[in-house]
């Protein structure tokens, strides 16, 4: 199947998708269920990630901007310019696009698996044969759920990257706490939060809606629904890299 | 009662159904039989709305279910209950979950109506005591009963069962079989069965169509499929092959 015929079957999945559900009583419990799914089964991996790749890019943005060298003096670069990156880049790329590459490999494979099995085994067959639009009712709770819980996921990353910065200031006496957090206040802009909030509900969408489809569309066996699980992660990794690259370019392009 | 009139479906250019006729009438069991590949599955999902037909009418009473829209035909798919091939049981249900959730779709009854309903129809397919099980936790047998139940608990008036006897031992197979056969007579449905098992036929074979290669090639009973096969070398090989 190529590229066209592909992207015009996602969109018409999305269209039976984003429809009102039939009965709001069971898709508001399947909703929570999902919520609750989504939230727990990343918590851990994404707090552990924030905390240590806070702590990496600190360490390694203190060695290149503080180490002296021919073209740079140490003293010509303030240490609060460490604050100052290591922020920035937490709230811009690492919070939203770290975590989110994380989650399409937890979530994505997660979700495109469940739903594949659902369909090899006629349990979607089933939904459609009942009356019940099996595509919304199997995607939209889950789409929904991403949307609101991947967001909140990335706020409490972004506050456990520079929870990680403040960590390894204990451990160099290159830098302090105070630098930090001078550097980060310093360059701080809301703007910043609303491009990390964009990219979260993008990526969130991205996540969900495509290993939704990539599972809706499984045939065969077994062997297929891990080939989905597969084929999703690495189809949400390179449209998440894409609109970052977009989003980038339309809001902070020079 | 449902009638399909010149039924054609093809995929990528090969024709699986071509032009069937059929009646299949309320009150018995009517049988769908042929070799496996010859179109029965294909055939059953037209019936049923999972495959759209290229041409030919599907008549449930006297509406034409293949001309219908989406929203027109929900109407029918309240009335149509289906028994799958592997159940299609929803894994992450237990027994009465699964049969409860057409009510919880379909009906503004409260829990304990529904529960009582539930009940009701696990007693009719004779299945007690395995309310709480999830379906990995039951036999074959159990899991084909929940699949019936599941069909059944919304009035209905047509059920659809495609191979109830796949994966089962021959004594349950025969337990199965006269289950959906009795079903269909207490419950006055018309029931459409899917089978390439000739045990079935002798026992519960009152209406059957014998598809080959995506034609009706013969329809008749169980009393008279014996004398059929003599003038019939298609039937008589599918016959020879089920034995
Ligand atoms: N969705 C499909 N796409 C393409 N070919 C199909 C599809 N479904 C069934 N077929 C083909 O139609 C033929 C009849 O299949 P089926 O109705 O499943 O046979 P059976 O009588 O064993 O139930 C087979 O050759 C099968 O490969
Ligand atoms: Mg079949």
């Amino acid at each position: 199947m190529n590229f066209f015929t592909d992207f015009g079957r996602f969109v018409l999945f999305m269209k039976q998708t984003l429809h009102r559900p039939q009965k709001w009583s069971v898709f508001g419990s399947i909703l929570i269920r999902e919520m609750y799914n989504i939230g727990i089964q990343s918590l851990l991996v994404v707090v552990l990630i924030a905390i240590f790749t806070g702590a990496v890019t600190t360490i390694q943005t203190a060695n290149q901007l503080l180490t002296p060298s021919d073209l740079f003096p140490t003293q010509l670069i303030p240490k609060f310019v460490v604050g100052a990156v290591v922020s920035t880049s937490s709230i811009l790329e690492l919070a939203p696009t770290i975590t989110c590459l994380v989650l399409a490999g937890k979530v994505g494979a997660n979700i495109a698996s469940e739903i594949g099995n659902k369909k090899i085994s006629e349990q979607i067959d089933a939904y459609e044969v009942m009356g019940i639009n099996s595509a919304s009712f199997v995607a939209l709770p889950k789409i929904i759920a991403g949307i609101i819980v991947i967001p909140s996921l990335i706020i409490v990353a972004n506050f456990l990257l520079i929870y990680g910065g403040v960590i390894a200031t204990q451990f160099t006496s290159a830098l302090t706490l105070d630098d930090l957090i001078e550097g980060a206040r310093m360059v701080f802009h809301p703007e910043y939060v609303k491009i990390m909030l964009i990219k979260a509900f993008i990526f969130a969408f991205i996540i969900t809606s495509l290993s939704s489809y990539q599972g809706y569309y499984t045939e065969g066996g077994a062997l297929e629904v891990g080939e989905a699980g597969t084929k999703a992660v690495t189809r949400i990794c390179i449209f998440i890299l894409f609109f970052d690259l977009i989003i980038a370019q339309i809001f902070l392009g020079l | 009662m449902i009638q399909i009139e010149n039924l054609w479906k093809s995929f990528d250019g090969k024709d699986v159904l071509r032009g069937i006729d059929a009646t299949f009438k309320p009150s018995i069991p009517n049988l769908v039989i042929g070799a496996s590949g010859s179109g029965k599955s294909v055939m059953l999902k037209n019936l049923v709305g999972l495959i759209e037909p290229d041409k030919g009418k599907i008549m449930y009473g006297d509406e034409d279910f293949a001309s219908m829209d989406y929203n027109e035909k929900q109407h029918i798919r309240r009335q149509i209950g289906m028994l799958f091939q592997n159940n299609a049981l929803f894994d992450s249900m237990t027994v009465e979950q699964n049969i409860e959730f057409p009510l919880k779709m379909f009906t503004q009854l409260n829990p304990s109506e529904r529960l009582d309903k539930v009940n009701q129809c696990l007693k009719m397919v004779d299945l007690v005591n395995s309310n709480k099980k999830y379906p990995s936790e039951i036999s074959g047998g159990m899991k084909k009963r929940v699949g019936i139940a599941r069909a059944i608990v919304l009035e209905i008036k047509y059920l659809f069962c495609d191979e109830p006897n796949s994966g089962l031992d021959p004594l349950t197979s025969r337990v199965i079989d006269e289950l959906i056969a009795q079903l269909t007579v207490d419950l006055g449905i018309t029931t459409v069965i899917n089978s390439h098992d000739m045990k079935t036929v002798k026992d519960i074979g009152e209406n059957i169509i014998f598809i080959y290669k995506g034609e009706k090639w013969w329809q008749g009973s169980k009393d008279e499929i014996e004398n059929a096969r003599i003038n019939n070398k298609e039937l008589d090989a599918f016959i020879s092959a089920s034995f």
